[in-house]
């Protein structure tokens, strides 16, 4: 079989090919997106597949799809599940006739997300199965066993991989591609899908009378397993079970867990027949409670007694030293060693050109005291620059905003919120604004795409997912409709009138939206769009410093005088500020 | 314990550390060994100090613990710096004399080193150290950087010559494929002062 490297949700995509998966549909959320991304850009598809507006429509969709008895995926992060949680939770009590799988991506530390949730504790809460992959060859495997296993039980099948899954790469054995022979058929059974209260109570009955059966299949696929080798055992369970297994002594038991629920009386066998067992695993302790029912007297090292935190990424370094202070390991192979200190920190910008730096750059020069609420997307790193004071969830910054505005707070409120944010959570936050009558100014960042996860197209860009092209949504109309009657569109490049209109919102009352407009400049650039570069003419050129303090990355002062470096994608804005016309555009002199 | 043979690749986002990783991970493939590899995605790539951890006959996880890294590639001489406590003692270093000022040191006025410091710094541990930037600008692109800075590294990475150059023709972009080889090259030539 040939070998391929690849990224874990290339893996992930290519195993849905060879299921085959028959529908596909998912909101965008590092770190899942790339799953959608490649099955959707692929030619020579025959499943359906969309990007969703939000989390619950394409869970709602993709159980909808499962229900006509076709193979469908859906995609989210792990905050995503929680938008989709309402049609979760009963999913499992209406099931699935074709096969469901959930993809839910959790990101222990957070690198790209606002909390560290497992999506674990949802399969326990939902009685759910779920599958943990410890590698990117396992997370292939695992997707095609879901699928079967949906059918099998005629329930939805949570998938958890974690971003160390999702964004790593190793070499793959794939498997073939196949084409779907099945057709969509919807077959009517009020008692199963109309959850009215006497039909959902048995249908609760019936998802726990699954639970055995579920637990002793998942130890048949051999997604839990162990070998007994001594006394003393370490259980592990996902990416963690790799740093485990490269470092295990000989003579320690191991027990690897990729899939829940666990079975009790299997998991009981292996704990009692050692003295002391070390459970290892990220974020919730899942595993660990479990083995905590069973463990009689057994003595359980993890999460409960300080070894293992709660919180965070493991990795081979914090395993290791797990593994050391539990004195499973004599000697820690990797010795701590310290970075070098004091080194100015590189963290992620807005891009040379981004909209949503010059959209800031005036909020802040007209609404100078002021709330500054927002939301969830590229705009996040506003942060930078002063103005963003909250964010929590997608679609948080205009509720946030219309609720610090009726708390009695005086100064002016004006919240940010990206295109793609706003028609995933937002509009129902704009009504209620209106509605009730909230005082604030909500700015759109609108730069027609969902730009953070990689650029996936929203009802707002003019394309599917497959890339048709479908007529965009009108943000003035929606706007106008949910009852704002101050909507301007500005094109946040021009500095001046962006501030003009944000000078006339702050003149008025009730709830005023403006659409700053203006293509990513990633996109931009693919799209071929070529703007001049501006220069600095250093004669004229004062150094008083007006144009890095902007922020933009293709700025920098070198020798006390600005440079434009050759990232700058020709805005505009910065020859706008500089107070002595030094900024030129290239050539013209 | 320890059988993998760990680079690290660090960069700014956009630097194309990934499609180094990725020609790293083909070539592995060419010679049938195995290969785990870990990188950063999403927002964090937005200029953004990145990493490329690759494990080069992996079997476990992908990630290279600091003081592991048999070999450092950093497309940045503060980036070298940021991350050069991942190199294990007597690791080796090869490093793009090239530096690009963080917008912190303007934003939050943080004192930056200089060129010449970092540097001094680095000599300590015998770094290579070449100006890819010009040789990826002589070979015909400065997108080509990261593929001289391989060509530099080849000496050192356990694969061989001919199947890094065949990775490197099977993954870049068709029409840059005579740059990219001229520009592994050079890198291989450059670095040739390194270990004479």
């Amino acid at each position: 079989m040939e070998r391929h490297y690849l990224l874990g949700n290339e893996a992930i995509a290519h195993a849905c090919l060879e299921s085959p998966v028959d529908f596909v549909s998912g909101y965008p959320g590092t770190p899942s997106s790339e799953v959608i991304d490649v099955l959707r850009s692929r030619p020579d598809r025959t499943y359906y597949i969309e990007w969703s507006v939000n989390e619950k429509v394409a869970l709602e969709n993709a159980l909808a799809a499962a229900w006509c008895g076709l193979r469908a995926l859906c995609t989210m992060k792990h905050v995503g599940l929680n938008v989709a949680a309402d049609p979760l939770m009963t999913s499992a009590y209406t099931g699935v006739t074709g096969g469901l799988v959930i993809m839910s991506a959790d990101d222990p530390f957070a690198h790209s997300s606002q909390n560290e949730q497992d999506s674990r504790c949802y399969a326990h809460f939902s009685r759910l199965p779920c599958l943990d992959p410890s590698t990117i060859q396992e997370a292939h495997d695992m997707i095609r066993d879901a699928f079967t296993l949906s059918e099998e039980f005629g329930l939805p099948v949570i998938f958890r991989p974690t971003t160390r899954i999702c964004h790593s790469k190793g070499d793959i054995e794939l498997g073939n591609i196949e084409q779907s022979t099945r057709k969509g058929e919807f077959k009517k059974d009020p008692k199963q899908y109309v959850v009215i209260p006497a039909n959902t109570r048995p249908l609760h009955k019936k998802l726990n009378e699954k639970q055995p059966g579920i637990k002793k299949r998942l130890v048949e696929k051999g997604y839990n397993s162990f070998t007994i080798k001594g006394k003393k055992a370490v259980i592990a369970s996902g990416i963690a079970a790799t740093y485990v297994q490269e470092l295990l002594p000989s003579n320690i038991s191991f027990m690897k867990i990729g899939a829940y629920p666990i079975d009790e009386s299997w998991l009981s066998g292996f704990v009692r027949k050692h003295e002391e067992v070390v459970v290892i695993e990220e974020l919730a302790p899942e595993v660990e409670e479990q083995v905590l029912q069973v463990a009689g007297l057994v003595n359980v090292i993890g999460k409960k007694n300080g070894y293992v935190p709660y919180e965070g990424e493991l990795s081979p370094q914090s395993v290791a030293a797990i593994l050391v202070k539990s004195g499973i390991l004599p000697t820690n192979p990797y010795p701590e060693v310290s970075p070098v200190q004091n080194l100015p920190p590189r963290p992620p910008i807005l891009c040379a050109g981004c909209l949503h730096r010059a959209t800031f750059y005036a909020i802040k020069r007209v609404f100078k005291d002021a709330i500054y609420p927002s939301d969830i997307g590229c705009y996040t790193l506003g942060l930078q620059l002063g103005v963003v004071d909250t964010t929590i969830c997608m679609g948080a910054s205009i509720t946030v905003a219309s609720g610090i505005a009726h708390s009695g707070e005086t100064r002016d409120v004006i919240c940010t919120i990206g295109d793609s944010t706003f028609l995933h959570t937002g509009i129902q936050g704009l009504l209620n604004a209106v509605y009730n009558g909230a005082n604030i100014t909500v700015v759109i960042l609108d730069n027609r795409i969902t730009a953070m996860t990689g650029h996936q197209p929203n009802p707002n860009t003019g394309i599917t997912a497959c890339g048709i092209v479908t007529n965009p949504v009108s943000l003035n109309a929606l706007c106008r409709a949910c009852g704002v009657t101050f909507v301007e569109t500005v094109n946040p490049y021009d500095i001046t009138s962006t501030m003009n209109a944000l000078k006339e919102a702050q003149s008025r009352k009730g709830v005023k939206v403006i659409i700053a407009r203006q293509q990513c400049v990633i996109t931009a650039k693919r799209t071929g769009v070529k703007r001049a570069r501006y220069t600095v003419d250093s004669d004229t050129c004062n150094g008083c410093g007006t144009c890095v303090r902007f922020g933009c990355p293709a700025i920098e002062m070198v020798n006390e005088k600005a440079r434009i470096t050759e990232l700058c994608s020709g805005c505009t804005v910065c020859a706008q500020l500089c107070p002595t016309g030094a900024i030129v555009r290239e050539g013209k002199k | 314990m320890k059988k993998s043979f760990d680079i690290l690749i660090v960069g700014i986002g956009g630097q194309g550390t990934i499609l180094a990783s990725n020609i790293l991970g083909e070539a592995c493939l060419i010679e049938a060994r195995r290969v785990k590899g870990a990188e950063t995605h999403g927002m964090a790539q937005r200029g953004g100090s990145v990493e490329s951890h690759i494990r080069i006959d992996g079997k476990f996880g992908p990630l290279i613990p600091p003081g592991q890294a048999d070999l450092l590639i950093s497309f940045d001489l503060l980036e070298a710096l940021r991350y050069f406590h991942y190199l294990k003692r007597g690791g080796s270093l090869v490093v793009n004399r090239h530096l690009v000022l963080p917008t912190s040191v303007y934003m939050q006025k943080i004192e930056a080193p200089t060129e010449d410091g970092i540097v001094a710094t680095l000599s300590q541990y015998n770094p290579c150290i070449l100006d890819a930037d010009q040789i990826a600008q002589e070979a015909g692109s400065p997108l080509s950087q990261n593929v001289v800075m391989l060509g530099a590294a080849s000496r050192i990475i356990p694969l061989k010559f001919e199947s890094l150059l065949k990775a490197v023709k099977n993954l870049v972009p068709k029409k840059t494929i005579e740059i990219n080889t001229r520009a592994f090259e050079m890198g291989v030539q450059a670095a040739a002062k390194c270990y004479s």
